[in-house]
């Protein structure tokens, strides 16, 4: 591992994950591999990635989409720190002119960079995380007022974009590998928050559990790395006081 | 779970560690308890077995345990406070500050313990 010899000026060396086996196997099969890779102004850890596999290694797997920050699709851990690659300057990271790039934590790896984002996905759906109103369309639209205390909260965390960069960071995912994670509950709480969804019972059941809200350790690693810079520990904070609220008046 | 050699970066900020500073006083304060019954339990052999015991304890080395095991029992007593505050009151953005303050008031009862060694 790591045979290659120091880079040349004016480039980076760069250490990247790749799966030694089958698709589908865990993180663990595989090792790192090291490229040198010319510096460019305003580089970012993607056009990194994308310079490798276009002009070094073809065969080197990983996804993305837009590049500018709204996808959420190019998350990967940057030395040790799971990042959006599109929004990370290669200067903000490697003061020493080395990166690691591994797949997020706490997924499967398909190959090399690219995870199984579907346990992250399904733990949304776990966490109730589907809209359910009872108006129809014959009946006026509700009208939530902009300044009201539930409507400012559901603000505070309605900008993610799904890209497990928290699921990533967090290490009660890694330790108990049901739990829901920081992602699935803040949707939970923005639509908690939502007084025009009347299943907010089955929602609070949904969190209050072994792997919910209160399994949190409070790290705030999710919170410090979150790109968006959502309170996602405000939020899980925030389902254990309603679920506990909710089991004092024996509603849970 | 993750191939990572830089994983400990990640944990690498003041509410991380507030959690480590929380588990470990917690570890220490667990462990000391059965010497703190074995000790009390002297008692039960006799009035001399128990002064001996007292005496030992003056020496420097214990003063100096002492005075960890006072800087983790405030730790651990502050770094629970600020869990509460924040499961049961409404969130305070002011985290780190409170991880801060709970540092100083750890600290502050360390050095109250020492300054009354003498």
């Amino acid at each position: 591992m790591d045979q290659t010899p120091p880079p040349a000026a004016g480039t980076i060396e760069v250490s990247v994950w790749r799966s030694t086996g089958p698709g589908g196997v865990a993180a663990g099969d595989g090792r790192f591999e090291t490229f040198a890779v010319p510096r460019a102004p305003s580089q970012t850890v993607l056009d990194v990635v994308t310079h490798i596999q276009r002009y070094l290694d073809p065969t080197l797997t990983y996804r993305f989409a837009c590049r500018v920050g709204v996808c959420g699709s190019c998350a990967m851990v940057v030395n040790g720190e799971p990042r959006w690659t599109c929004r990370t300057h290669v200067d903000k990271v490697s003061a020493d002119g080395r990166l690691e790039i591994a797949p997020l934590r706490n997924l499967p790896v398909i190959r090399d960079l690219a995870t199984d984002m579907r346990e992250f996905f399904d733990k949304w759906a776990r966490a109730r995380g589907q809209f359910t109103g009872s108006r129809t369309r014959h009946e006026a639209f509700a009208v939530v007022a902009p300044e009201s205390a539930e409507r400012v909260q559901v603000d505070l965390g309605i900008e993610c974009i799904g890209c497990g960069v928290c699921y990533s960071a967090c290490d009660v995912v890694e330790w108990k590998r049901d739990y829901l994670g920081p992602a699935a509950m803040n949707r939970a709480w923005t639509l908690l928050n939502d007084v025009r969804d009347d299943r907010q019972r089955e929602r609070l059941a949904a969190v209050a559990g072994d792997a919910g809200c209160h399994a949190c350790h409070t790290h705030m690693s999710c919170t410090e790395r979150c790109p968006k810079h959502l309170p996602l520990t405000a939020a899980i904070a925030g389902l254990k006081r309603a679920t506990t609220r909710a089991l004092l008046r024996g509603e849970l | 779970m993750s191939p990572s050699r830089r994983l400990w970066r990640n944990r690498n900020h003041p509410a991380y560690w507030a959690f480590i500073v929380h588990r470990v006083s917690g570890l220490a304060l667990a462990a000391f308890i059965p010497l703190h019954f074995w000790a009390l339990g002297q008692a039960l052999t006799g009035e001399a077995t128990l002064q001996g015991f007292v005496v030992w304890t003056d020496n420097p080395v214990v003063k100096i345990a002492e005075f960890g095991l006072v800087v983790a029992l405030a730790a651990h007593l502050a770094g629970g406070a600020r869990l509460l505050m924040l499961e049961f009151l409404p969130w305070r953005d002011w985290q780190k500050s409170l991880f801060a303050a709970s540092v100083a008031a750890s600290v502050g009862a360390g050095l109250l313990f020492a300054l009354n060694l003498g």
